[in-house]
């Protein structure tokens, strides 16, 4: 196996995940766009793991960023949830108090 | 080898259009649903890559508690439960722009780095020993760090999401 | 500093006669400087000037008196006294001399001479010249002055201006005194000047009143329309003999090197500057006017010094006039036209005057002419001998004629309506004036017989008989005026003032004279102040005048009789000549002298006696059988009218040829100044406030607001742009974000694969 198509397999979730964090209005469905970030991390990082005589360091922080991920999903989910008692909305684009 | 290019190559199809359902669906449990399906493939990618404690707990912590978590998260913000009008901003195209430049970048200089390098055909299965060795051994202290943050995050999520 | 003496050992005085004008010129810088400050303690200043010109008089006098030893040791052998045998049997005198005998002194002047500045190739010196000439306008100036100013004491007292009359008078003296001993013609052009300044000032020293301001500028143009003809004679002299100096120039002119018509334009041009100064036809008008100033001034000034000083430079650059007019030929020259025509009409002018002073003045301008009548027929001597004994008697009537308004008429000068019958009142100046009257009319044994008719004897002796008998018909005049003025003034019964009358202020005939024509006697008063304000003063009758005043009169009045005494041809005395006429000189031409004859000068004593007593006897018993001519005979009437009005020669001046020329002149100087210089400076005045305005439009609110208000544009204009990346919203951030990161990541992956 090319080491390349596991990259590139992890490339294009990022941009994908990138897109939907950017194009998105709902808080919850950009959050999950952040989680397909995340794990195209991931299977970035244990591609390299492999390639490298399979380190256990790759396999030591892909835990890690999974742990990470679910302490970041809780608390986002608490916040977007506070969001919405307050403003009665998660769209993203309608929560700016900026004017102008 | 022919084998898992072949597992590789579905299941990265699969990967893709799902994720790809994911950030253009108009239903929010749909979108859930197809991250869901992403989380899995990436599960069986792991154990292609060797790293099969992790794909075990790929499942056990993604899917298993992070989309309960969306789910509940989507439930509570009174979500509209099936279709929805508009779930994109106005950012589309610059978001699309982005994409596609990041995307091409990314491919050109991963193209251009690895070629065709290849991945060791039989490497060293590691055992979960070894992987908790590490854990507990040489990085401890990133362990610690990640204790605190989810005994953080954990206090935090439940002090936020109080009513009061 | 060149110092060239021409003498082994002249005196200290003579060496040092330079020393005479600058002692009475710092005498007026402590009268202009200290002279207020010092107030009571100099009187106002008046008393440096009195010590400044005693001091003067003293060293003229040793100047004088050190000439005399230098005339009598002389270059010759002769004696220094010559007496002659009194008779008719004195031979034909020339210059040499014959048998021995020698007229005039080969006594050569005392030159001093330092260079005041030299450009390129001219040297301006300055220095002195002291001769005969010299040391006798000293005397004569020194003298006088001091007088005056002992007189000025007691007559301007509680003046106005009393430190600056004093700083005036000194100034003069101190000017006059330097142009005397003057060693060349610029020096003499600067003591001339500084001499017509002092005169402005001094006529119009009362200027608020507005005739005297008149009369001093008259007096300062007249004079000066006449030294456009100095400068142009000094001028013409330098460059054809190419010398200021005036032995060097007199030299010149006789060696007859020079072309005698040069020489002629010459003496013409310096002339009209001594008509002008020397009040000759047809520039005397400006000389009765100048009797507006106060009575010292024109007893100093007016009559026996400052107007001696045409006389003076005619007999200073004598070798000039002598050569240019050619006198030894014999022929009539413009000198003596000019002053035999003085000497008549000023003669009639004097016997229709009201004015004391003004018959005075006229007087003085007749006999300025004689002098010039002497000094154009080659009467040398004689002239000069008239100059010194003329300021003498003139200085003396003058201050007896102040003396009588100062104390006998109340300020007025008028003869007609407020003097008469004074002689008792006022002995000490009737008697003063009575020899200064005598000497004047020329009566032997009293100085002005020995002096003027022996010029008349030179002017026939020399040819010139018709000149003679015309001035013989002035001599009648004289006396004829000075006889009606002497009764008038002193004789007959008291009128007006005279007779206790005075004047209030309504009445001003007084305007114009030295009595204050603002006239209030009861305010403060300037030449009135500390006496005669009514109250204080007893007797408002004429008296005699203080000591200060009649000392002065006595003084000159012995002085003139005896100065005639210095050249009495009839007694063989001829002090004067051999001491003061040079001869066998380069500088002098030579000269020869008429003898005396007891015939001639008989006719002249009858004619001026028949002169006096027409003028006491026509006007006695209050003007007897003259009295109402005028009504009844109309030739007289316009022979009177025409004389009033001096010829209407002042209506000439002022109106046909001031106005014809001045008119004219100011109305071009108004147009262009009007039109032309105005016009330039409203234009650019009007080209300066368009230019700003245009300025203003384009530049300041165009270009400059622009500028700023562009930058301000462009700074909120960039700020609306750019607000847009802080919207706010977390996903515009984020793309912002992910963007730059990709462009950036873009430009490295680019520059290390360029690597």
């Amino acid at each position: 196996m090319l080491i390349n198509q596991f990259l590139l397999l992890g490339a294009v979730l990022f941009c994908i995940g990138v897109y939907g964090v950017i194009a998105r209005r709902n808080a919850v469905l950009v959050l999950m766009s952040i989680e397909l970030i995340l794990n195209s991390v991931n299977i970035n990082l244990l591609a390299f793991a492999l390639r490298n005589g399979a380190d256990i360091a790759g396999h030591t922080f892909a835990l890690y960023v999974i742990a990470v991920a679910a302490a970041e999903v809780g608390v986002g989910l608490a916040i977007v949830l506070l969001i919405y008692r307050n403003r009665r909305s998660i769209a993203l684009d309608e929560l700016s108090t900026m004017k102008g | 080898m022919v084998a898992q290019n072949i597992a590789f190559g579905i299941i990265a199809a699969i990967m893709v259009i799902a994720a790809i359902r994911v950030v253009t669906t108009r239903n929010i449990v749909h979108a859930a649903l197809w991250l869901v399906l992403v989380l899995a493939g990436a599960s069986a990618q792991y154990i292609l890559l060797a790293a099969e404690f992790l794909a075990a707990t790929q499942i056990l912590v993604y899917v298993g508690a992070i989309m309960v978590l969306f789910l509940f998260g989507t439930m509570l913000t009174r979500a509209q439960i099936g279709r929805e009008g508009n779930l994109d901003n106005r950012s589309r195209v610059p978001a699309v722009l982005v994409a596609l430049v990041l995307a091409g970048l990314l491919g050109f200089v991963l193209i251009d780095g690895f070629r065709r390098e290849k991945l060791p055909e039989d490497p060293v299965v590691r055992t979960t020993q070894e992987l908790s060795d590490s854990i507990f051994g040489v990085y401890a202290i990133p362990f610690w760090a990640l204790s605190v943050v989810l005994t953080a995050a954990v206090i935090g999520a439940i002090v936020l999401a109080r009513k009061d | 500093m060149l110092a060239s003496a021409t003498a082994e050992s002249a005196g200290w005085f003579l060496e040092h006669a330079w020393i005479i004008p600058i002692v009475p010129a710092v005498g007026f810088l402590f009268e202009l400087f200290l002279g207020k400050r010092t107030g009571k303690l100099s009187n106002h200043g008046a008393y440096f000037g009195v010590a400044a010109l005693f001091v003067a008089l003293v060293l003229s006098c040793g100047a004088a008196l050190n000439w005399i030893d230098r005339a009598d040791a002389g270059h010759g052998d002769h004696s220094a006294l010559v007496v002659s045998g009194a008779g008719e049997s004195l031979p034909v005198l020339s210059a040499e001399g014959e048998g021995g005998h020698s007229v005039g002194t080969t006594a050569t002047p005392v030159i001093k001479q330092w260079t005041w500045w030299s450009n390129g190739g001219t040297t301006f010196s300055i220095g002195q010249h002291v001769d005969g000439l010299a040391v006798v306008l000293l005397v004569v100036v020194s003298f006088i002055s001091f007088f005056v100013h002992l007189y000025s004491l007691e007559y301007v007292r509680g003046d106005r201006r009393f430190t600056h009359f004093f700083a005036a008078l000194t100034l003069f003296t101190a000017s006059m005194l330097n142009m005397v001993i003057a060693e060349n013609t610029l020096q003499l052009l600067l003591g001339w000047e500084l001499m017509g300044l002092c005169s402005f000032m001094l006529i119009g020293h009362w200027w608020e009143e507005e005739p005297n301001a008149r009369a001093a500028l008259k007096a300062f143009f007249t004079t000066r329309t006449g030294d456009v003809g100095l400068l142009v004679g000094i001028c013409i002299l330098y460059f054809s003999t190419g010398t200021f100096s005036i032995k060097d120039t007199n030299e010149v002119a006789l060696a007859g090197t020079i072309d005698s018509r040069v020489l002629m334009w010459a003496a013409i041009a310096l002339f009209v500057g001594c008509i002008g100064k020397s009040g000759q036809f047809p520039l005397h008008t400006w000389l009765p006017d100048a009797m507006a100033g106060p009575t010292p001034v024109s007893s100093l000034l007016h009559s026996s010094t400052m107007v001696v000083a045409g006389v003076y430079l005619v007999a200073r650059l004598y070798g000039v006039f002598y050569q240019g007019f050619d006198m030894a030929g014999g022929g009539v020259n413009l000198i003596l036209v000019i002053s035999v025509i003085t000497i008549l009409i000023s003669g009639l002018l004097a016997c229709v005057q009201t004015d004391i002073k003004k018959v005075l003045a006229y007087s003085t301008v007749g006999q300025l002419a004689y002098m010039m009548l002497g000094l154009g027929a080659g009467a040398w001597t004689m002239a000069v001998f008239h100059i010194f004994t003329h300021a003498f008697f003139k200085a003396l009537l003058f201050l007896c004629a102040g003396s009588v308004a100062h104390s006998g008429s109340h300020h007025s000068f008028d003869m007609k309506k407020d003097m008469g019958g004074l002689w008792r009142k006022m002995p000490i100046t009737f008697w003063t004036w009575m020899l200064g009257t005598v000497s004047l009319c020329g009566i032997i044994p009293f100085a002005g017989f020995f002096s003027k008719d022996e010029i008349l004897a030179n002017v026939g002796y020399q040819g010139y008989e018709l000149f003679m008998w015309l001035g013989l018909l002035g001599a009648f005049f004289t006396a004829a005026y000075m006889g009606r003025a002497t009764y008038l003034t002193f004789l007959g019964s008291p009128r007006g003032a005279a007779a206790g009358e005075h004047h209030e202020e309504a009445h001003d005939p007084h305007a114009g004279h030295d009595a204050h024509a603002a006239h209030d006697s009861h305010a403060a008063h300037d030449s009135h102040g500390a006496h005669d304000s009514h109250g204080a003063h007893d007797s408002h009758g004429p008296h005699e005048s203080p000591a200060l005043i009649t000392v002065p009169l006595v003084v000159l009045a012995v002085v003139s009789v005896a100065s005639g005494f210095l050249n009495a041809l009839p007694f063989g005395l001829e002090y004067f000549t051999n001491w003061f006429e040079p001869a066998s000189q380069e500088y002098f031409p030579k000269l020869s002298h008429a003898p005396f004859h007891w015939s001639e000068a008989l006719i002249s004593v009858a004619i001026a006696l028949a002169g006096l007593l027409v003028g006491l006897g026509l006007f006695a018993k209050d003007f007897g059988p003259l009295k109402g001519l005028t009504k009844r005979f109309a030739p007289a009437r316009w022979g009177h009218t025409f004389l009033v009005n001096k010829y209407y020669l002042d209506a000439l001046y002022e109106q046909v040829v001031v106005r014809a020329l001045a008119h004219p002149i100011a109305r071009a100087a108004y147009w262009v100044n009007q039109r032309v210089i105005d016009q330039i400076v409203n234009t650019a005045g009007r080209i300066s406030a368009g230019l700003g305005r245009w300025v203003y439009r384009w530049i300041d609110q165009g270009v400059v607001d622009g500028v700023v208000n562009g930058a301000g544009m462009t700074a909120s204009g960039s700020g609306e742009g750019l607000k847009g990346i802080q919207s706010g919203k977390v996903q515009q951030y984020g793309a912002l974000l992910f963007g730059a990161a990709s462009v950036a990541a873009i430009v490295l992956v680019v520059y290390i694969r360029a690597k």
